[in-house]
Protein backbone atom coordinates (compact mmCIF):
# COMPACT_ATOMS: atom_id res chain seq x y z
CA UNK A 1 0.00 0.00 0.00
CA UNK A 2 1.12 3.77 -0.66
CA UNK A 3 0.13 7.09 -0.13
CA UNK A 4 -0.73 10.07 -1.78
CA UNK A 5 -0.65 13.32 0.38
CA UNK A 6 -3.95 15.51 -0.99
CA UNK A 7 -3.44 19.63 0.02
CA UNK A 8 -6.76 21.14 0.40
CA UNK A 9 -7.24 25.27 -0.63
CA UNK A 10 -6.67 25.79 3.63
CA UNK A 11 -3.52 24.07 2.93
CA UNK A 12 -5.17 21.11 5.29
CA UNK A 13 -3.32 17.80 4.25
CA UNK A 14 -5.25 14.44 3.87
CA UNK A 15 -2.82 11.63 3.80
CA UNK A 16 -4.84 8.69 1.54
CA UNK A 17 -4.01 5.08 1.74
CA UNK A 18 -3.74 4.11 -1.94
CA UNK A 19 -3.84 0.54 -3.65
CA UNK A 20 -1.30 0.37 -6.64
CA UNK A 21 -2.71 0.67 -9.87
CA UNK A 22 -5.71 2.52 -8.78
CA UNK A 23 -5.82 6.10 -10.49
CA UNK A 24 -5.10 9.22 -7.70
CA UNK A 25 -8.51 10.45 -8.65
CA UNK A 26 -10.13 6.99 -7.03
CA UNK A 27 -7.59 7.26 -4.50
CA UNK A 28 -9.34 10.66 -3.60
CA UNK A 29 -13.01 9.47 -3.96
CA UNK A 30 -12.04 6.47 -1.80
CA UNK A 31 -10.63 8.31 1.27
CA UNK A 32 -13.39 11.18 0.87
CA UNK A 33 -11.04 13.80 0.20
CA UNK A 34 -12.75 16.92 -0.32
CA UNK A 35 -12.71 19.20 -3.79
CA UNK A 36 -12.01 16.28 -5.52
CA UNK A 37 -15.51 15.79 -7.96
CA UNK A 38 -14.21 13.22 -10.56
CA UNK A 39 -17.94 13.71 -12.08
CA UNK A 40 -17.44 11.41 -14.93
CA UNK A 41 -15.84 8.66 -13.27
CA UNK A 42 -12.63 9.10 -15.11
CA UNK A 43 -13.76 8.87 -18.44
CA UNK A 44 -11.86 12.08 -18.88
CA UNK A 45 -14.81 14.44 -19.91
CA UNK A 46 -15.32 17.17 -17.19
CA UNK A 47 -12.22 18.29 -15.79
CA UNK A 48 -13.01 18.10 -12.44
CA UNK A 49 -10.54 16.24 -10.40
CA UNK A 50 -8.18 19.15 -11.27
CA UNK A 51 -5.19 18.76 -8.95
CA UNK A 52 -1.33 20.32 -8.62
CA UNK A 53 1.41 17.95 -8.59
CA UNK A 54 3.64 19.49 -6.04
CA UNK A 55 7.80 18.97 -6.53
CA UNK A 56 9.46 16.98 -7.06
CA UNK A 57 6.85 14.65 -7.81
CA UNK A 58 5.67 16.13 -11.64
CA UNK A 59 9.12 15.00 -13.02
CA UNK A 60 7.85 11.45 -11.97
CA UNK A 61 4.18 11.84 -12.96
CA UNK A 62 5.55 12.63 -16.78
CA UNK A 63 3.03 14.58 -19.05
CA UNK A 64 -0.45 15.25 -19.87
CA UNK A 65 -1.97 13.29 -22.60
CA UNK A 66 -3.26 15.61 -25.31
CA UNK A 67 -6.87 15.43 -24.56
CA UNK A 68 -5.93 15.56 -20.80
CA UNK A 69 -3.51 18.54 -21.80
CA UNK A 70 -6.99 19.92 -24.09
CA UNK A 71 -9.17 19.01 -20.94
CA UNK A 72 -7.02 21.05 -18.85
CA UNK A 73 -6.98 24.45 -21.16
CA UNK A 74 -10.87 24.16 -20.09
CA UNK A 75 -10.50 23.56 -16.52
CA UNK A 76 -12.59 25.75 -13.87
CA UNK A 77 -9.14 26.37 -11.78
CA UNK A 78 -6.62 28.37 -13.01
CA UNK A 79 -4.06 26.14 -15.30
CA UNK A 80 -0.43 25.63 -14.13
CA UNK A 81 2.32 24.00 -15.39
CA UNK A 82 2.05 21.77 -12.41
CA UNK A 83 -1.92 20.94 -13.50
CA UNK A 84 -3.10 17.23 -13.93
CA UNK A 85 -6.31 15.82 -13.84
CA UNK A 86 -5.73 13.04 -11.36
CA UNK A 87 -8.40 10.73 -12.74
CA UNK A 88 -4.67 10.19 -15.23
CA UNK A 89 -2.52 9.66 -12.74
CA UNK A 90 -1.80 5.97 -11.73
CA UNK A 91 -0.87 4.62 -8.67
CA UNK A 92 2.94 2.67 -8.86
CA UNK A 93 5.53 2.27 -6.17
CA UNK A 94 7.45 4.87 -7.26
CA UNK A 95 4.80 7.45 -6.35
CA UNK A 96 4.57 6.40 -3.26
CA UNK A 97 4.48 9.60 -0.76
CA UNK A 98 3.04 11.63 -4.27
CA UNK A 99 1.91 15.22 -3.00
CA UNK A 100 -0.98 17.56 -4.94
CA UNK A 101 -2.77 19.96 -4.14
CA UNK A 102 -6.37 19.58 -4.66
CA UNK A 103 -7.97 22.73 -7.36
CA UNK A 104 -9.90 25.01 -6.14
CA UNK A 105 -12.61 24.87 -7.96
CA UNK A 106 -13.73 21.78 -10.30
CA UNK A 107 -17.06 22.71 -12.08
CA UNK B 1 -32.16 18.73 10.86
CA UNK B 2 -33.36 15.30 12.71
CA UNK B 3 -36.16 13.91 10.38
CA UNK B 4 -35.89 10.69 8.65
CA UNK B 5 -35.16 10.98 4.72
CA UNK B 6 -35.47 7.97 2.40
CA UNK B 7 -34.20 8.06 -0.92
CA UNK B 8 -35.42 5.32 -3.27
CA UNK B 9 -32.82 4.47 -6.34
CA UNK B 10 -29.47 4.23 -5.15
CA UNK B 11 -27.38 5.38 -9.00
CA UNK B 12 -25.90 8.41 -9.66
CA UNK B 13 -29.23 10.72 -8.77
CA UNK B 14 -29.69 9.13 -5.30
CA UNK B 15 -25.78 8.47 -4.16
CA UNK B 16 -25.41 12.12 -4.86
CA UNK B 17 -28.48 13.52 -3.10
CA UNK B 18 -27.58 11.05 -0.14
CA UNK B 19 -23.67 12.49 -0.04
CA UNK B 20 -25.16 15.98 -0.66
CA UNK B 21 -27.14 15.79 2.48
CA UNK B 22 -24.46 14.57 5.13
CA UNK B 23 -22.42 17.20 3.52
CA UNK B 24 -24.92 20.37 3.81
CA UNK B 25 -25.42 19.00 7.66
CA UNK B 26 -28.46 16.48 7.40
CA UNK B 27 -27.76 14.59 10.77
CA UNK B 28 -31.01 12.59 11.28
CA UNK B 29 -31.55 9.37 9.66
CA UNK B 30 -30.78 8.80 5.80
CA UNK B 31 -31.57 5.46 3.88
CA UNK B 32 -30.74 4.85 0.36
CA UNK B 33 -32.85 2.05 -1.24
CA UNK B 34 -31.73 0.41 -4.45
CA UNK B 35 -32.81 -2.60 -6.78
CA UNK B 36 -29.43 -3.62 -8.13
CA UNK B 37 -27.37 -5.74 -5.77
CA UNK B 38 -24.00 -3.86 -6.69
CA UNK B 39 -21.94 -1.21 -4.89
CA UNK B 40 -23.15 1.68 -6.48
CA UNK B 41 -21.43 2.14 -9.92
CA UNK B 42 -20.57 4.76 -12.75
CA UNK B 43 -23.25 3.82 -15.37
CA UNK B 44 -22.15 5.73 -18.81
CA UNK B 45 -19.08 3.60 -18.78
CA UNK B 46 -21.07 0.24 -19.60
CA UNK B 47 -21.94 0.93 -23.02
CA UNK B 48 -18.14 2.34 -23.30
CA UNK B 49 -14.60 1.62 -21.70
CA UNK B 50 -16.51 -0.81 -19.48
CA UNK B 51 -17.16 -2.96 -23.04
CA UNK B 52 -13.42 -3.11 -23.78
CA UNK B 53 -12.58 -5.54 -20.49
CA UNK B 54 -13.67 -8.68 -19.46
CA UNK B 55 -16.94 -9.78 -17.57
CA UNK B 56 -15.17 -10.23 -14.28
CA UNK B 57 -14.21 -6.74 -13.86
CA UNK B 58 -15.65 -4.58 -11.34
CA UNK B 59 -17.32 -1.43 -12.33
CA UNK B 60 -16.19 2.24 -10.93
CA UNK B 61 -18.04 2.51 -7.67
CA UNK B 62 -19.56 5.98 -6.79
CA UNK B 63 -18.23 5.95 -3.34
CA UNK B 64 -16.41 2.96 -1.05
CA UNK B 65 -18.31 0.61 0.38
CA UNK B 66 -17.21 2.36 3.28
CA UNK B 67 -18.41 5.52 2.88
CA UNK B 68 -21.88 4.88 3.44
CA UNK B 69 -21.24 3.53 6.58
CA UNK B 70 -18.87 6.21 7.50
CA UNK B 71 -21.71 8.54 6.55
CA UNK B 72 -24.28 6.73 8.43
CA UNK B 73 -26.47 6.35 5.58
CA UNK B 74 -28.10 3.24 5.57
CA UNK B 75 -27.71 1.77 2.17
CA UNK B 76 -30.01 -1.27 1.53
CA UNK B 77 -29.17 -3.27 -1.80
CA UNK B 78 -30.73 -5.51 -3.97
CA UNK B 79 -34.56 -4.20 -2.38
CA UNK B 80 -37.35 -2.70 -4.17
CA UNK B 81 -39.75 -0.10 -2.87
CA UNK B 82 -43.28 -1.95 -4.22
CA UNK B 83 -45.77 0.62 -2.13
CA UNK B 84 -45.46 3.54 -0.24
CA UNK B 85 -48.14 5.13 2.16
CA UNK B 86 -47.25 8.83 1.73
CA UNK B 87 -50.04 10.16 4.46
CA UNK B 88 -48.60 7.45 7.23
CA UNK B 89 -45.05 8.33 5.71
CA UNK B 90 -44.37 4.57 5.15
CA UNK B 91 -42.89 3.08 2.37
CA UNK B 92 -42.58 -0.47 2.03
CA UNK B 93 -39.90 -3.31 0.32
CA UNK B 94 -40.25 -6.58 -1.29
CA UNK B 95 -39.39 -8.52 1.13
CA UNK B 96 -41.71 -6.77 3.31
CA UNK B 97 -39.48 -4.12 5.66
CA UNK B 98 -41.29 -1.02 6.33
CA UNK B 99 -38.92 2.09 6.20
CA UNK B 100 -40.70 5.41 7.70
CA UNK B 101 -39.70 8.98 7.05
CA UNK B 102 -40.26 12.32 6.97
CA UNK B 103 -38.82 13.67 3.45
CA UNK B 104 -39.27 11.15 0.67
CA UNK B 105 -36.74 11.33 -2.90
CA UNK B 106 -37.46 9.29 -5.81
CA UNK B 107 -34.15 8.61 -7.54
CA UNK B 108 -36.10 5.38 -9.55
CA UNK B 109 -34.26 6.00 -13.31
CA UNK B 110 -35.74 4.45 -16.32
CA UNK B 111 -35.73 1.22 -18.01
CA UNK B 112 -34.77 0.19 -21.64
CA UNK B 113 -37.32 0.96 -23.51
CA UNK B 114 -37.88 -2.84 -24.99
CA UNK B 115 -39.10 -3.77 -28.33
CA UNK B 116 -42.10 -5.40 -28.90
CA UNK B 117 -41.62 -7.77 -32.01
CA UNK B 118 -42.21 -11.39 -33.04
CA UNK B 119 -39.13 -13.57 -31.99
CA UNK B 120 -38.27 -10.84 -29.13
CA UNK B 121 -37.90 -13.81 -26.64
CA UNK B 122 -35.08 -15.42 -28.68
CA UNK B 123 -31.71 -16.13 -27.03
CA UNK B 124 -29.59 -13.36 -27.89
CA UNK B 125 -31.23 -10.12 -27.31
CA UNK B 126 -29.17 -7.81 -24.91
CA UNK B 127 -30.74 -4.05 -23.61
CA UNK B 128 -27.93 -1.91 -22.21
CA UNK B 129 -28.83 -0.41 -19.20
CA UNK B 130 -27.14 -1.89 -16.07
CA UNK B 131 -24.00 -3.67 -14.73
CA UNK B 132 -25.67 -6.81 -15.39
CA UNK B 133 -26.45 -6.19 -19.03
CA UNK B 134 -23.25 -5.32 -19.31
CA UNK B 135 -21.25 -8.34 -18.12
CA UNK B 136 -24.08 -10.67 -20.08
CA UNK B 137 -23.01 -8.65 -23.08
CA UNK B 138 -19.35 -8.91 -22.64
CA UNK B 139 -19.81 -12.99 -22.04
CA UNK B 140 -21.14 -13.34 -25.72
CA UNK B 141 -18.48 -10.84 -27.17
CA UNK B 142 -15.37 -13.55 -27.92
CA UNK B 143 -18.10 -16.21 -29.46
CA UNK B 144 -20.11 -13.73 -31.49
CA UNK B 145 -19.08 -12.71 -35.33
CA UNK B 146 -22.16 -10.09 -36.51
CA UNK B 147 -24.47 -7.90 -34.31
CA UNK B 148 -27.12 -5.86 -35.03
CA UNK B 149 -27.29 -2.67 -33.12
CA UNK B 150 -31.09 -1.28 -33.09
CA UNK B 151 -30.91 2.49 -32.57
CA UNK B 152 -28.80 5.38 -33.63
CA UNK B 153 -28.43 7.34 -30.58
CA UNK B 154 -25.61 7.04 -28.08
CA UNK B 155 -25.91 3.79 -26.16
CA UNK B 156 -26.20 1.93 -29.87
CA UNK B 157 -23.64 3.84 -31.27
CA UNK B 158 -20.98 3.59 -28.14
CA UNK B 159 -21.92 -0.16 -28.75
CA UNK B 160 -21.29 -0.33 -32.52
CA UNK B 161 -17.88 1.21 -31.21
CA UNK B 162 -16.57 -1.13 -29.12
CA UNK B 163 -17.86 -4.16 -30.89
CA UNK B 164 -16.34 -2.64 -34.41
CA UNK B 165 -13.23 -2.15 -32.09
CA UNK B 166 -13.36 -5.98 -31.27
CA UNK B 167 -13.24 -6.31 -35.36
CA UNK B 168 -16.87 -7.91 -35.01
CA UNK B 169 -18.91 -7.09 -37.95
CA UNK B 170 -21.62 -4.70 -37.05
CA UNK B 171 -24.59 -3.38 -38.85
CA UNK B 172 -26.60 -0.72 -36.73
CA UNK B 173 -30.37 0.16 -37.95
CA UNK B 174 -31.77 3.51 -36.83
CA UNK B 175 -35.61 4.25 -37.31
CA UNK B 176 -35.17 8.47 -37.90
CA UNK B 177 -33.11 10.01 -40.27
CA UNK B 178 -30.26 10.55 -38.91
CA UNK B 179 -27.99 9.65 -36.02
CA UNK B 180 -28.29 10.74 -32.27
CA UNK B 181 -31.68 12.95 -33.22
CA UNK B 182 -32.76 13.96 -29.83
CA UNK B 183 -29.02 15.26 -28.67
CA UNK B 184 -26.69 16.63 -31.48
CA UNK B 185 -27.54 19.21 -34.87
CA UNK B 186 -26.99 17.80 -38.00
CA UNK B 187 -23.92 18.26 -38.55
CA UNK B 188 -22.56 16.37 -35.84
CA UNK B 189 -24.63 13.59 -36.87
CA UNK B 190 -23.23 13.44 -40.18
CA UNK B 191 -19.78 13.99 -39.20
CA UNK B 192 -20.57 10.67 -36.45
CA UNK B 193 -22.15 8.51 -39.12
CA UNK B 194 -19.01 9.13 -41.65
CA UNK B 195 -16.83 8.14 -39.20
CA UNK B 196 -18.67 4.98 -37.73
CA UNK B 197 -18.78 3.66 -41.63
CA UNK B 198 -15.24 4.65 -42.20
CA UNK B 199 -14.94 2.25 -39.53
CA UNK B 200 -16.50 -0.97 -41.34
CA UNK B 201 -20.31 -0.48 -39.61
CA UNK B 202 -22.89 -0.94 -41.60
CA UNK B 203 -25.59 1.81 -40.93
CA UNK B 204 -28.67 2.14 -42.15
CA UNK B 205 -31.15 5.03 -41.18
CA UNK B 206 -34.92 5.41 -42.14
CA UNK B 207 -35.17 1.73 -41.20
CA UNK B 208 -36.99 -0.56 -38.67
CA UNK B 209 -36.82 -3.89 -37.70
CA UNK B 210 -39.89 -5.83 -37.95
CA UNK B 211 -39.22 -8.95 -36.42
CA UNK B 212 -36.11 -11.21 -34.88
CA UNK B 213 -35.88 -15.04 -36.43
CA UNK B 214 -34.22 -17.86 -35.08
CA UNK B 215 -33.82 -21.52 -35.05
CA UNK B 216 -34.50 -23.52 -31.22
CA UNK B 217 -34.54 -20.09 -29.41
CA UNK B 218 -31.58 -18.82 -31.08
CA UNK B 219 -31.34 -15.66 -32.83
CA UNK B 220 -30.04 -16.54 -36.61
CA UNK B 221 -31.22 -13.12 -38.38
CA UNK B 222 -33.29 -9.34 -37.97
CA UNK B 223 -35.81 -8.84 -40.11
CA UNK B 224 -36.17 -5.42 -41.50
CA UNK B 225 -38.90 -3.07 -42.84
CA UNK B 226 -37.93 -3.90 -46.50
CA UNK B 227 -38.34 -7.25 -45.95
CA UNK B 228 -34.38 -7.43 -46.33
CA UNK B 229 -32.67 -10.13 -43.73
CA UNK B 230 -29.75 -9.53 -41.97
CA UNK B 231 -27.77 -12.41 -39.87
CA UNK B 232 -27.02 -11.82 -36.81
CA UNK B 233 -25.53 -13.42 -33.64
CA UNK B 234 -26.77 -11.27 -31.08
CA UNK B 235 -29.08 -7.76 -31.17
CA UNK B 236 -27.84 -4.97 -28.75
CA UNK B 237 -30.92 -2.79 -28.84
CA UNK B 238 -30.38 0.79 -27.52
CA UNK B 239 -33.60 2.62 -28.13
CA UNK B 240 -34.51 4.90 -25.21
CA UNK B 241 -35.99 4.98 -21.87
CA UNK B 242 -39.18 5.22 -20.25
CA UNK B 243 -39.00 6.66 -16.79
CA UNK B 244 -40.09 4.63 -13.55
CA UNK B 245 -42.55 6.58 -12.52
CA UNK B 246 -44.94 3.88 -11.43
CA UNK B 247 -44.31 5.28 -7.32
CA UNK B 248 -44.99 8.62 -8.14
CA UNK B 249 -47.82 7.73 -9.70
CA UNK B 250 -49.03 5.95 -7.13
CA UNK B 251 -48.71 8.29 -4.82
CA UNK B 252 -50.29 10.99 -7.14
CA UNK B 253 -47.46 12.95 -8.16
CA UNK B 254 -47.57 14.94 -11.67
CA UNK B 255 -46.15 12.86 -13.99
CA UNK B 256 -45.59 13.66 -17.93
CA UNK B 257 -43.09 11.50 -18.96
CA UNK B 258 -41.40 11.74 -16.11
CA UNK B 259 -42.06 13.22 -12.58
CA UNK B 260 -42.57 16.81 -13.23
CA UNK B 261 -40.45 18.81 -10.88
CA UNK B 262 -39.27 22.03 -10.29
CA UNK B 263 -35.63 23.45 -11.17
CA UNK B 264 -35.13 22.92 -7.24
CA UNK B 265 -36.52 19.39 -7.41
CA UNK B 266 -39.36 19.49 -5.83
CA UNK B 267 -42.95 18.26 -6.88
CA UNK B 268 -46.31 18.88 -6.25
CA UNK B 269 -45.78 17.59 -2.63
CA UNK B 270 -44.09 19.39 -0.25
CA UNK B 271 -42.78 16.20 1.30
CA UNK B 272 -41.57 14.35 -2.38
CA UNK B 273 -38.38 15.57 -4.36
CA UNK B 274 -37.06 13.94 -7.30
CA UNK B 275 -34.01 13.70 -9.15
CA UNK B 276 -32.29 11.91 -12.33
CA UNK B 277 -33.83 10.57 -15.02
CA UNK B 278 -36.81 9.88 -13.84
CA UNK B 279 -37.60 13.97 -13.71
CA UNK B 280 -38.64 16.54 -16.12
CA UNK B 281 -37.10 19.32 -15.91
CA UNK B 282 -38.15 23.14 -16.58
CA UNK B 283 -35.90 23.94 -19.62
CA UNK B 284 -32.86 25.55 -18.51
CA UNK B 285 -32.92 28.13 -21.90
CA UNK B 286 -36.92 27.82 -22.77
CA UNK B 287 -39.17 29.39 -20.66
CA UNK B 288 -42.52 27.64 -20.06
CA UNK B 289 -41.38 24.28 -21.26
CA UNK B 290 -39.75 21.12 -20.01
CA UNK B 291 -37.14 18.80 -21.14
CA UNK B 292 -36.30 15.57 -19.18
CA UNK B 293 -32.46 15.01 -18.78
CA UNK B 294 -30.85 11.65 -18.99
CA UNK B 295 -27.09 12.58 -17.96
CA UNK B 296 -24.50 12.28 -14.61
CA UNK B 297 -24.85 16.04 -14.87
CA UNK B 298 -28.27 15.84 -14.49
CA UNK B 299 -28.49 13.55 -12.02
CA UNK B 300 -25.68 14.92 -9.41
CA UNK B 301 -26.72 18.67 -9.89
CA UNK B 302 -30.31 18.20 -9.10
CA UNK B 303 -29.58 16.11 -6.37
CA UNK B 304 -27.44 18.79 -4.79
CA UNK B 305 -30.71 21.08 -5.17
CA UNK B 306 -32.93 18.44 -3.85
CA UNK B 307 -30.55 18.18 -0.82
CA UNK B 308 -30.71 21.87 -0.35
CA UNK B 309 -34.80 21.61 -1.11
CA UNK B 310 -35.11 19.09 2.17
CA UNK B 311 -32.79 20.93 4.49
CA UNK B 312 -34.52 24.47 3.45
CA UNK B 313 -31.46 26.23 2.76
CA UNK B 314 -30.78 28.57 -0.30
CA UNK B 315 -31.15 27.21 -3.30
CA UNK B 316 -28.45 25.98 -5.77
CA UNK B 317 -27.65 27.95 -9.09
CA UNK B 318 -29.42 26.31 -11.95
CA UNK B 319 -26.78 24.67 -14.29
CA UNK B 320 -26.13 24.17 -17.92
CA UNK B 321 -26.65 20.79 -19.16
CA UNK B 322 -23.82 18.98 -20.10
CA UNK B 323 -23.14 15.27 -21.19
CA UNK B 324 -20.62 13.23 -23.00
CA UNK B 325 -20.54 9.84 -25.65
CA UNK B 326 -17.09 8.46 -26.17
CA UNK B 327 -17.17 6.58 -29.37
CA UNK B 328 -13.87 5.16 -31.31
CA UNK B 329 -10.98 7.91 -30.38
CA UNK B 330 -13.95 10.33 -30.67
CA UNK B 331 -14.54 12.31 -27.47
CA UNK B 332 -17.76 14.02 -27.88
CA UNK B 333 -19.09 16.56 -25.21
CA UNK B 334 -21.92 18.36 -25.30
CA UNK B 335 -23.78 21.12 -23.48
CA UNK B 336 -26.59 23.34 -23.34
CA UNK B 337 -29.78 22.43 -25.62
CA UNK B 338 -29.24 22.10 -29.30
CA UNK B 339 -33.03 21.18 -30.24
CA UNK B 340 -33.66 24.85 -31.43
CA UNK B 341 -31.11 26.53 -33.57
CA UNK B 342 -30.82 28.29 -36.71
CA UNK B 343 -27.24 28.92 -37.57
CA UNK B 344 -24.03 27.07 -36.38
CA UNK B 345 -19.97 28.54 -36.72
CA UNK B 346 -17.86 25.28 -36.71
CA UNK B 347 -14.65 26.10 -35.15
CA UNK B 348 -11.41 24.11 -36.01
CA UNK B 349 -11.02 21.03 -38.23
CA UNK B 350 -13.68 18.75 -39.34
CA UNK B 351 -11.14 16.62 -41.50
CA UNK B 352 -8.72 16.19 -39.04
CA UNK B 353 -11.42 15.22 -36.10
CA UNK B 354 -11.21 18.46 -33.94
CA UNK B 355 -13.71 20.55 -33.75
CA UNK B 356 -16.38 22.88 -32.10
CA UNK B 357 -20.20 23.54 -33.59
CA UNK B 358 -21.72 26.23 -31.96
CA UNK B 359 -25.17 26.60 -32.17
CA UNK B 360 -27.01 29.95 -32.23
CA UNK B 361 -30.57 31.08 -32.23
CA UNK B 362 -30.47 34.56 -33.48
CA UNK B 363 -27.00 35.83 -31.70
CA UNK B 364 -28.06 34.11 -28.76
CA UNK B 365 -25.16 31.01 -28.29
CA UNK B 366 -27.89 27.94 -27.05
CA UNK B 367 -25.57 24.82 -27.49
CA UNK B 368 -21.96 23.43 -28.56
CA UNK B 369 -20.91 20.32 -29.70
CA UNK B 370 -17.28 19.53 -28.92
CA UNK B 371 -15.31 16.56 -30.69
CA UNK B 372 -11.66 16.27 -29.05
CA UNK B 373 -11.67 19.71 -28.31
CA UNK B 374 -11.56 19.53 -24.41
CA UNK B 375 -10.58 23.21 -24.35
CA UNK B 376 -13.55 24.35 -26.26
CA UNK B 377 -15.73 22.62 -24.42
CA UNK B 378 -14.53 24.59 -20.71
CA UNK B 379 -15.00 27.60 -22.50
CA UNK B 380 -18.30 26.59 -23.80
CA UNK B 381 -19.70 25.76 -20.33
CA UNK B 382 -19.08 29.12 -18.87
CA UNK B 383 -20.36 30.54 -21.48
CA UNK B 384 -23.83 29.02 -21.43
CA UNK B 385 -23.95 29.29 -17.47
CA UNK B 386 -22.97 32.74 -17.76
CA UNK B 387 -25.28 33.68 -20.89
CA UNK B 388 -22.15 34.95 -22.90
CA UNK B 389 -22.91 34.59 -26.96
CA UNK B 390 -19.40 34.62 -28.32
CA UNK B 391 -20.27 36.89 -31.64
CA UNK B 392 -19.68 34.70 -34.41
CA UNK B 393 -16.72 35.68 -36.40
CA UNK B 394 -15.14 35.61 -33.41
CA UNK B 395 -16.13 32.37 -32.39
CA UNK B 396 -15.06 30.61 -36.59
CA UNK B 397 -11.26 32.58 -35.53
CA UNK B 398 -9.19 29.53 -34.20
CA UNK B 399 -6.32 31.94 -33.72
CA UNK B 400 -8.42 32.65 -30.62
CA UNK B 401 -9.37 30.38 -27.83
CA UNK B 402 -12.80 30.76 -26.63
CA UNK B 403 -11.27 30.68 -23.05
CA UNK B 404 -10.27 34.89 -24.07
CA UNK B 405 -13.62 35.38 -25.65
CA UNK B 406 -14.89 35.00 -21.82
Amino acid sequence: MTTVVFIGPQGEQHIADAEIGVSVMEVAIRNDVPGVVGQCGGSLACASCHVYVQSPWSTQTGEPSDMEDDMLEGAMAERRPESRLSCQLTMCAELDGLTVEVAPEQL
Amino acid sequence: MNDRVLVIGASHAGVHLAASLREKGHTGSLTLVGAEPHLPYHRPPLSKAYLSGTPMAEPVALRPESFYDAKNITLLRGERVDKIDLAAGVAVTSAGVDLGFDHLALATGARARRLKLPGDDLDGLIYLRNLDNARRLLRRLDSVRRVVVVGGGFIGLEAAAVLRERHINVTLVEAGDRLMARSVSQEMSDYVLDVHRARGTRILLGTGVTAFEGTDGDLTSVTLADGSSVPADLVVIGIGVTPRTELAEQIGLTVDNGIIVDCHARTDDPRVVAVGDVTVVPHPLEPGTRLRLESVQNATDQAAAAATSILGQDPSPVSVPWFWSDQFDLKLQMAGASSKYDDIVIRGSVAKGRFTVLCYRGDRLVAGECVNSGADFGALRRALAGGISFRRDHAADESITLKALL
